[in-house]
């Protein structure tokens, strides 16, 4: 069979990324540029400034991947770019350039679902990885666990009720101050502290025993935090940042194996930001090794938001012909396995 | 010479290729706000019903702002993509000067006024010489009253045009000293055959850009940094004041 390389472009928060991938697995590039320090004075993302920085780079980071691939336009099968989740400003640069793109060069367009691209990802690490498998998505803005049927088959399993896991992280290293991003400075600030230290509350939500709540537990924290200082006791961050991480790995780890054993599922992956979390790594991988259930994971890299795994996840609406319009709109809050905008 | 326009900086979408001269097709839109989804089927219709291809355009031209801040990241990332698809380059046009380009062969002053909410509109005051459009004062974000001042001080007979004659249709009949019209329904708003006919005069002399070069004119910073501006301030001035103080002790 002909080879099929698919360009992938990412732009639903702060990362401008480009990326050609050959047969949904192969990366060939993978060009990302962070916005991250031009936000970081703020403590999070500025939708307006994210999406000013993407229009003055997607020209160049689009470039940049088919050099790194050593191609040009004519050489890729089509263009993949991500339409939602995300947010609204920063998804229409890229699709309202991808669109354009794809139309001038005469190539299919496939609009691709952002969490969809984070459960690609595996696929590029993990060359054996096929469905049907568990994966749990984790990332500043999302927390899902989903039941991959086949390419392109989702069940939702679970959700976060409120705040995703990164976005929590986010508060809490604020709180404490260790800044923005959160994940990585409170993984790293947990390595000195003791996980028992302070006995952060797991939340179960009645009734849906697979979703998440994390805005309690970073209440919680807060109040923790807040107590401290009114009797003047002096916060231990490490043991903070280790309690509060615990707390999160705990509820993650525990609906994944409950979700595990009640579909006799035999093989669990994990995407998305938060998955290069060291403590949710090790503690996943200890409790897929318990059950023997093959535990997969993408490379940090393809844990942030990327173009790769977007190009990835678009392989298999290409097989399948499923392509999308010159009417297609981004969708801040497109669903997992919703379809919008047939041709 | 075939130049594909485009102006999705208001409400209104609009698409056009201009062919030496000839304005072959073009295509205006004003319903609410759904440029994104709205703007690429435009272009598409304008370049088949011209009987042409993406591949024989030889510029895309844009309406590069001041406009909806989203809107114009819409325009610009549209025409972006299609330039460097095709390999042509991008001729970025003023918004408010693409509006008075609307008004053509009149003889008083051209004054298109923008909504640009907090109080402001994205306005200019410009005027024909002969068929060529003249700047007599650059596109800028200011209160109205600064331009109706700066339009009853020239003392010559107005046109207004643009979105902001609907709001400020009142003031201006209160406030202006010199005979004024408004520009009738088929010229008030943007047009992207007025954004080609500029990029034509533009592209002749020389200016435009590569595709990456290409980045919208806001005239304004974001919320975020205007308030962080503001807080430096305050800060900067408080600093001031400890010193002030220290020196006195």
């Amino acid at each position: 069979m002909k080879d099929i390389n698919i360009l992938g472009i990412e732009s639903s928060c702060d990362e401008t990324a480009a990326a050609v991938v050959r047969n949904g697995r192969e990366v060939l590039s993978n060009v990302i540029n962070s916005q991250i320090e031009t936000h970081t004075i703020y403590g999070g993302v500025v939708p307006e400034i994210a999406s000013r920085k993407h229009i003055e780079v997607i020209v160049q980071v689009v470039r940049e991947a088919l050099k790194k691939a050593s191609m040009t336009i004519s050489d890729i099968d089509a263009v993949a770019v991500t339409y939602g989740p995300g947010l609204v400003g920063p998804l229409l640069v890229g699709v309202s350039y991808a669109k354009a793109y794809a139309y001038g060069c005469g190539k299919p367009l496939v609009g691709v679902h952002h969490i969809e691209g984070h459960i690609a990802a595996n696929y590029i690490d993990n060359k054996e990885l096929e469905p049907p498998f568990m994966c749990l998505i984790v990332s500043g803005g999302h927390t899902h666990l989903v039941n991959v049927r086949a390419y392109g088959e989702y069940e939702i399993l679970g959700r976060t009720m409120d705040d995703a896991a990164g976005e929590a992280y986010d508060k809490v290293a604020r709180a404490i101050g260790l800044g923005y991003p959160g994940g990585p400075k409170i993984d790293r600030a947990a390595k000195e502290g003791d996980p028992e230290a302070i006995p952060f509350p797991r939340a179960h939500i009645e009734g849906d025993e697979y979703d998440f709540s994390f805005s309690g537990l970073k209440s919680a924290v807060l109040n923790y935090l807040n107590s401290c200082e009114m009797k003047g006791i002096q916060v231990n961050t490490a043991d903070v940042a280790a309690s509060f991480q615990a707390a999160v790995v705990d509820v993650l780890v525990g609906n994944s194996m409950k979700a595990l054993e009640a579909h006799n599922a035999d093989k669990f992956a994990i995407a998305g930001g938060v998955a290069s979390n060291s403590a949710l790594r090790e503690a996943m991988e200890g409790a897929c090794r318990e059950r023997n259930v093959r535990f997969y994971r993408p490379s940090p890299i393809l844990c942030t938001d990327n173009g790769a795994m977007i190009a990835a996840a678009a392989y298999h609406e290409y097989i399948k012909g499923n392509f999308s319009g010159l009417s297609l709109n981004a969708v801040p809050n497109l669903r997992l396995g919703q379809k919008q905008n047939k041709p | 010479m075939n130049i594909l326009a485009v102006d999705s900086s208001g409400l209104v979408a609009s698409a056009a290729i201009l062919s030496d001269d000839v304005i072959r097709s073009e295509y205006i839109v004003c319903n609410k706000l759904t440029h994104s989804e709205t703007l690429m089927p435009m272009i598409d219709e304008v370049i088949r019903s011209s009987g042409l291809k993406a591949g024989d355009m030889d510029a895309v031209a844009v309406a590069m702002g001041p406009g909806s801040f989203t809107g114009l990241r819409i325009g610009s990332a549209t025409v972006k993509g299609l330039a460097e698809a095709i390999g042509k380059p991008v001729i970025e046009v003023p918004t408010v000067n693409a509006l008075a380009q609307n008004m053509a062969g009149y003889d008083g002053n051209i004054v298109p006024l923008m909504d640009a909410r907090r109080n402001e509109t994205y306005t200019g005051i410009f005027t024909f010489s002969g068929d060529k459009l003249t700047v007599l004062r650059e596109q800028c974000a200011v209160p109205l009253g600064d331009i109706l001042e700066d339009v009853n001080e020239r003392g010559k007979k107005t046109v207004f045009l643009g979105d902001g004659v609907r709001v400020f249709a009142d003031r201006i009949s209160s406030g202006c000293t010199v005979p004024f019209v408004f520009a009738p329904p088929g010229l008030r708003l943007q047009r992207a055959s007025s954004v080609a006919v500029l990029a034509e005069r533009y592209y002749e002399e020389g200016f435009f850009s590569d595709a990456a070069g290409h980045k919208p004119v806001y005239l304004r910073v974001s919320q975020a940094e205007r308030e962080m501006m503001k807080e430096r301030l305050r800060e900067s001035k408080a600093a001031e004041g400890d010193r002030i103080t220290g020196d006195n002790l």
